[in-house]
């Protein structure tokens, strides 16, 4: 079992604690002049994306995490397992429901997302921060209304719900900040 | 792969002034500029300072070096050698010290004043310091705040930091269990939990205007510094600390004198370094030859320059002020 000291500890080293993987976020040494030191953290919890300060004494050591961030295309849905592909090797990972929770409604066939892989399984989904999506149902566009802020409901060929200017029609395709869950603007027909 | 300093043009700028500042300073007060070796035959027996070994050969058998972790050792055979007041500037490499605010590598000005005590050492750093930096520090208080260590935690926790009994031991505990939660006390003694508190929980009060004197630590806490037995029977190591905010830029010393107490405290070191599963480390026999043929009656402190650039050049991460820090060295 691989093992990290604390003076091996910097921004983005994988770990597990309790049971649940982590990664630094912030990593700082603190020592009195002389005496025992002390490593300050900012550690996130990968699983729940929860982020908390821990301090360990200097020397301790933690268990290394098998945790890689791969860039995958996303296939299809069978109704229980999300499917992604590694478009080098082909190999493909099937995501279970709590792997995909807060990203499902932003997943499109052959975009590229990056799957966090723990043991070799996807323990996250990070959609690209923006994606352009077809817009499948909204009430129909009203001409030359440009007022500020006037919005209305809008579902995406994702199954998202988003609000929308006015004038945007069904059937045209929007790009969409995935953070925010905002409409950005209208992709012209190219 | 990037080739480039993390560091800019500005901060070389203000680190050679800051240096031909420090040369200017000692040389108007009679204090000499030495050398001593960066890479010698013993080590620091510190057991919570780690050095850097490199193999080498002595008449043909293997003997393995150590990159000095400060100049103390060699500069006090110089003291014993009759240099009089002397000050270094140099590299010193401590193992397994890397943050924000540590760099493994980084820049020591140590110095010594024989016949100084503590306190009028602690004049002479506040000196320096305002010198260096109240030009770029206009907020800079003319006003230090001296304090002792027993001070600090009488006022912050109604704490007595010189007893360590049971009770004691128990509101230690409860203390950090409150404040810093996520720390395991399992395996901390009584001047481990002292050091959790005073870095979680004191020093983040130290005025960020003004430079902070903590003076007369635990006697456990001496290392290479005199101690004083007070009036109340309590002893104290006649040491102090210099911060400016929350930053530690140095450490200062009543300098032990005494041949025996300076054996014995390398030989202590080594034996609590066996106790805690560390290597042992080759004292510096030289050092304690000098210490019995005689150190003078001194004070001496080390200032961590890449600290101190850090605070003149307003930045946040010691690596901005070092050209190719660690990770890019």
């Amino acid at each position: 079992m691989a093992t990290y000291n604390t003076s091996e500890f910097k921004n983005g080293l994988k770990f597990i604690m309790d049971g649940d993987p982590y990664t630094i976020v912030d990593n700082e040494l603190v020592k009195p002049g002389k005496g025992q030191a002390f490593n300050r953290v900012k550690i996130r919890n990968l699983k729940t994306g929860r982020t908390i300060d821990k301090t360990w004494k200097s020397g301790e050591k933690v268990e290394a995490a098998d945790v890689m961030e791969v860039d995958m295309e996303y296939l299809y849905e069978d109704g229980e397992f999300w499917h992604f592909m590694e478009p080098t090797t082909f190999e493909q990972h099937g995501a279970g429901e709590a792997a995909v929770e807060d990203v499902k409604h932003w997943l499109k066939a052959q975009e590229t997302y990056i799957v966090t892989l723990w043991n070799g399984a996807p323990l996250t989904i990070s959609p690209p921060n923006f994606v352009e999506l077809q817009i499948t149902e909204c009430d129909p566009g009203v001409a030359g209304n440009t007022a500020q802020g006037a919005t209305k409901p809008a579902i995406v060929e994702t199954g998202a719900q988003i609000k929308v200017p006015l004038f945007v029609e069904e059937g045209e395709m929007v790009k969409i900040d995935t953070r925010t869950g905002e409409y950005i603007s209208r992709v012209k027909d190219s | 792969m990037s080739w480039k300093p993390t560091s800019n043009q500005e901060t070389r700028l203000l680190r050679a002034k800051m240096n031909r500042d420090i040369r200017e300073f000692f040389y108007q007060r009679n204090v000499l500029e030495v050398e001593t070796p960066a890479l010698s035959q013993a080590g620091n027996t510190d057991p919570f300072i780690q050095s850097f070994q490199t193999p080498s050969l002595s008449l043909g058998i293997a003997l393995d070096r150590y990159l000095h972790t400060s100049p103390e050792y060699p500069m006090k055979r110089l003291l014993a050698a009759g240099s009089g007041d002397i000050y270094q500037l140099c590299k010193v490499w401590r193992k397994e010290e890397s943050g924000k605010n540590h760099n493994p590598e980084f820049t020591l000005l140590e110095w010594y004043r024989i016949g100084f005590s503590t306190k009028e050492l602690m004049l002479e750093v506040s000196e320096l310091l305002h010198f260096l930096l109240a030009p770029l520090l206009p907020s800079l208080s003319q006003n230090n705040k001296m304090i002792s260590y027993e001070q600090l935690f009488l006022e912050k926790f109604e704490l007595n930091p010189h007893i360590a009994n049971q009770e004691a031991l128990q509101k230690l505990q409860k203390l950090i269990n409150t404040f810093i939660p996520s720390l395991n006390t399992a395996d901390l003694d009584h001047q481990a939990m002292l050091d959790a508190l005073l870095t979680h929980c004191i020093e983040p009060d130290f005025d960020k205007d003004g430079l902070t004197f903590v003076y007369d630590y635990p006697a456990s806490q001496s290392a290479l510094a005199k101690i004083n037995k007070r009036d109340d029977n309590t002893q104290v190591a006649m040491r102090f600390e210099v911060y400016l905010g929350q930053s530690e830029l140095g450490n200062g010393y009543q300098e032990e004198t005494n041949y025996q107490r300076n054996c014995s405290i390398l030989q202590n070191e080594n034996t609590q370094r066996k106790q805690i599963g560390l290597a042992q480390v080759t004292q510096d026999k030289h050092f304690l030859e000098a210490a019995k043929r005689g150190i003078p009656e001194s004070a001496g402190v080390a200032i961590g320059l890449d600290r101190v650039l850090m605070l003149m050049a307003d930045v946040d991460s010691i690596q901005k002020v070092i050209n190719f820090p660690w990770d890019v060295a």
